[in-house]
């Protein structure tokens, strides 16, 4: 599904991402784990499209398509979702309509027929459920005076709205108590399909406890420096960063 | 941004909407002001002789006084000879009773600006007095506003019709030597709606009127007086639009409101007039005075404004508060783009006890436009226990436009109460990324950023307008992301 060749992306010409390559086949779930300022966020910006980025070398194609020639909101319509780390709030555009025109841009996109503003609601308002946020949210202004929590909650809400092919959650756990980790979480798992790809990028692996990947890749210094199956986590959870020779500013957790 | 250069300039490309130029022979007055104009323009109007000497008393005024400079905009000086001060459409002396009798090419026009007058009579229920160049063409529902007593019509038909209210309430409100553009309003206006809604009277339908520029070098200026008797209700809509031309064209209307006690007025703008093409050329010149007054106690007038349109605008809708417990309030979207120049705010003067007003202004700028507000809030001695809430937000698109905020209050009352909040946003980069994200297209983005940001404002108008307001601001956004 995903392919990802020697890529190579700096910002404001520093280099952050130095050749990654990685697999993900249909059905898989991968996660990135590393230490701060590995390049773990930028991997997820760049597969997005965010244009901060540029990237210098390398090829990503998504079932053979490739993405780095699609803008972002071509990206989006194909498929590729990210979750954020830190959703941003836009005062005064309900959830409803925000989320509304997402979903009829990529149905345009299928060819598949435009919902109506109330068939959408009942759609939203059921996921909304899915996800514990109290459908009242759909009427506030995207991510407007939501908790970290919520936010966390409202961006699994859009990926099982949206659908997507490739779902990349960005420290998704990030700021979670233990009861909105289980929530995030069992969205998340709601998600894993036979048709779809999740790559989740993680600091920690408690998140793991709760989606169990397929795969785990180690990212230091803008590469992959190892990867392995479930058990890779558990060691790191273990032994730190230390081992593999990488810094961890972080290593207290 | 992402959209690439090539997509921007398609997009800027686009060419005004409503930009085309109806051909109807116009029976124009050649260019040029003094006092024989003024008597002849009265005279092809058969006016009252009242009338005569107030329109010339203004333009002696007129003489007088001097182009206001102290608005934060520029624009070339206007030689007001080189301007015509009437123009009618031809067949003015047998006006049409229905629309049927309506030159089709005239009804076309209204077409091709989405107003089919057709529909909207049925589908709005909306009285339609439509202003095409100077003289009105078209009134309808007339009857059954009869039935209630109310008075709608053309402020020339009014001044034949019903001189006793006119003389009393004209420039009652704006005097005459107001200012400047008002006293040249006062000397030449053209046509305009004249509203009495009489004692106790809840106006059984929006009033709306559709103001169009038409014949090239024909100032227009309107002239609007609507008088709320006691008790009495009413929501007026005024929307226009113009065509495209390359001269700037000047346009200096004066709208009065009059609301005695326990009287309510609602007047809605959409303006969306020529704003100049993509380098700052042609637009239309909007100087408009606006003024309402709330004499009788519990009167409430409150204005609401999208302005989108016109190279240059200078308007401050503002309400003089003087009867007890009286309230007024300001609601205002304006959106500059390209090179389009805009102060725009308003006044609110508290004289009476208890007096209240709200203003919430949304400016956004765009492109290389320069956007400023410009509001007074006055409480004089006498206004006891009066409040004023300001809310003044500004939102920038891009990186060489501009936002200005310019704030008076002065209070010789020691119990009143004002409170000012001020914000100034840009359309970030992260929220544009989170729409293209979510597969939203990026003009759509824009727009939709701006009409959150507008909500406020957007929900003060009715129904059919707040559409209308979110549509234009979506047309007049083209080509702001880049």
């Amino acid at each position: 599904m995903l392919s990802i060749k020697n890529l190579h992306a700096s910002v404001e010409g520093e280099e952050i991402l130095k050749g990654i390559n990685l697999e993900i086949k249909a059905g898989e779930v991968h996660a990135i784990m590393g230490p701060n300022g590995s390049g773990k966020s930028t991997l997820s910006q760049v597969l997005a499209g965010n244009e901060t980025f540029e990237v210098t070398e390398g090829e990503v194609t998504l079932n053979g398509e490739n993405l780095l020639e699609q803008e972002t909101e071509e990206r989006a319509r194909e498929g590729v979702f990210l979750a954020f780390q830190y959703p941003v709030e836009i005062p005064g555009v309900s959830n409803l309509q925000f989320l509304r025109t997402a979903v009829n841009a990529k149905r345009k996109h299928r060819g598949e027929e435009e919902l109506n503003a109330a068939e959408f609601m009942k759609l939203a308002k059921d996921v909304s459920r899915q996800v514990d946020l109290d459908p009242s949210f759909l009427k506030r202004g995207v991510n407007e005076g939501f908790s970290g929590g919520e936010k966390k909650r409202n961006e699994i809400l859009q990926a099982l709205l949206l659908e997507p092919k490739l779902a990349i959650l960005d420290e998704t756990d990030s700021g979670l108590d233990i009861d909105a980790l289980k929530v995030v979480s069992d969205g998340v798992n709601a998600l894993r399909s036979e048709d779809r790809a999740i790559l989740m990028v993680t600091h920690y692996q408690r998140l793991l406890n709760h989606i169990v990947p397929d795969y785990v890749h180690v990212l230091a210094g803008g590469r992959i420096i190892k990867s392995g199956g479930r058990e890779l986590a558990l060691e790191l959870e273990e032994k730190g960063y230390g081992w593999l020779g990488v810094k961890d500013d972080d290593a207290s957790n | 941004m992402a959209t690439t250069d090539t997509e921007v300039k398609e997009l800027i490309k686009r060419e005004y909407e409503h930009g085309f130029v109806t051909e109807i022979e116009a029976d124009t007055f050649e260019p040029g002001l003094n006092e024989d104009v003024i008597r002849r323009l009265s005279k092809v109007k058969q006016e009252p002789e009242f009338m005569l000497e107030w329109r010339l008393k203004a333009y002696r005024r007129w003489l007088e006084m001097d182009d206001p400079t102290w608005a934060h905009v520029d624009y070339p000086e206007i030689d007001y000879n080189a301007i015509s001060y009437y123009s009618a459409p031809k067949k003015q002396e047998d006006m049409p009773q229905s629309l049927d009798e309506v030159d089709p090419e005239l009804l076309r026009t209204y077409e091709k600006l989405g107003i089919p007058l057709h529909e909207r009579e049925k589908l709005a229920g909306v009285a339609v007095d439509a202003v095409f160049d100077s003289v009105s063409v078209a009134t309808t529902f007339k009857e059954q506003l009869a039935e209630a007593g109310v008075i709608f019509c053309p402020i020339s038909e009014a001044v034949q019709k019903y001189p006793e209210l006119v003389e009393k309430y004209l420039g009652s409100v704006v005097p005459a030597g107001d200012n400047f553009f008002a006293a040249l309003n006062s000397a030449v206006f053209s046509d305009g709606s004249f509203v009495y809604i009489p004692k106790g009277v809840r106006c059984p339908l929006e009033l709306s009127t559709y103001f169009r520029i038409n014949a090239a070098n024909t100032g227009q200026f309107e002239r609007t007086l609507i008088v709320a008797d006691e008790g009495s209700y009413v929501s007026y809509l005024e929307g226009c639009t113009a065509p495209m031309r390359d001269e700037n064209q000047l346009h200096a209307a004066v709208v009065e409101l009059v609301a005695l006690g326990d009287a309510q007025i609602k007047y809605s703008t959409v303006q969306n007039w020529y704003p100049g093409d993509e380098h700052g050329k042609g637009g239309i010149y909007n100087f408009v005075t606006k003024r309402g007054a709330c004499l009788g106690k519990n009167s409430k007038i409150s204005w609401t404004q999208v302005e989108t349109g016109s190279a240059v605008t200078w308007k401050y809708p503002s309400c003089i508060l003087k009867g007890e417990n009286s309230v007024g309030e300001f609601y205002s979207v304006a959106l500059t783009h390209n090179y389009q120049q805009a102060d725009t705010g308003t006044k609110m003067i508290h004289l009476g006890k208890n007096t209240r007003s709200t203003i919430i202004s949304k400016g956004i700028s765009a492109g290389r436009s320069s956007n400023a507000y410009r509001g007074l809030v006055k409480f004089q001695p006498g206004a006891e226990g009066a409040r004023n809430y300001t809310q003044c937000d500004s939102l920038l698109i891009g990186d060489r436009c501009g936002a200005h905020t310019f704030p008076y209050i002065e209070s010789k009352n020691k119990s009143a109460i004002v409170e000012h909040e001020a914000t100034t946003s840009k359309v970030s980069d992260e929220q544009m990324f989170l729409c293209r994200q979510r597969g939203i297209d990026p003009e759509q983005a824009v727009s939709m950023i701006v009409n959150g940001f507008c909500k406020e404002v957007f929900k003060e108008l009715p129904m059919e307008f707040a559409v209308e307001a979110g549509k234009l601001l979506e047309v007049s956004l083209e080509g702001s992301v880049g």
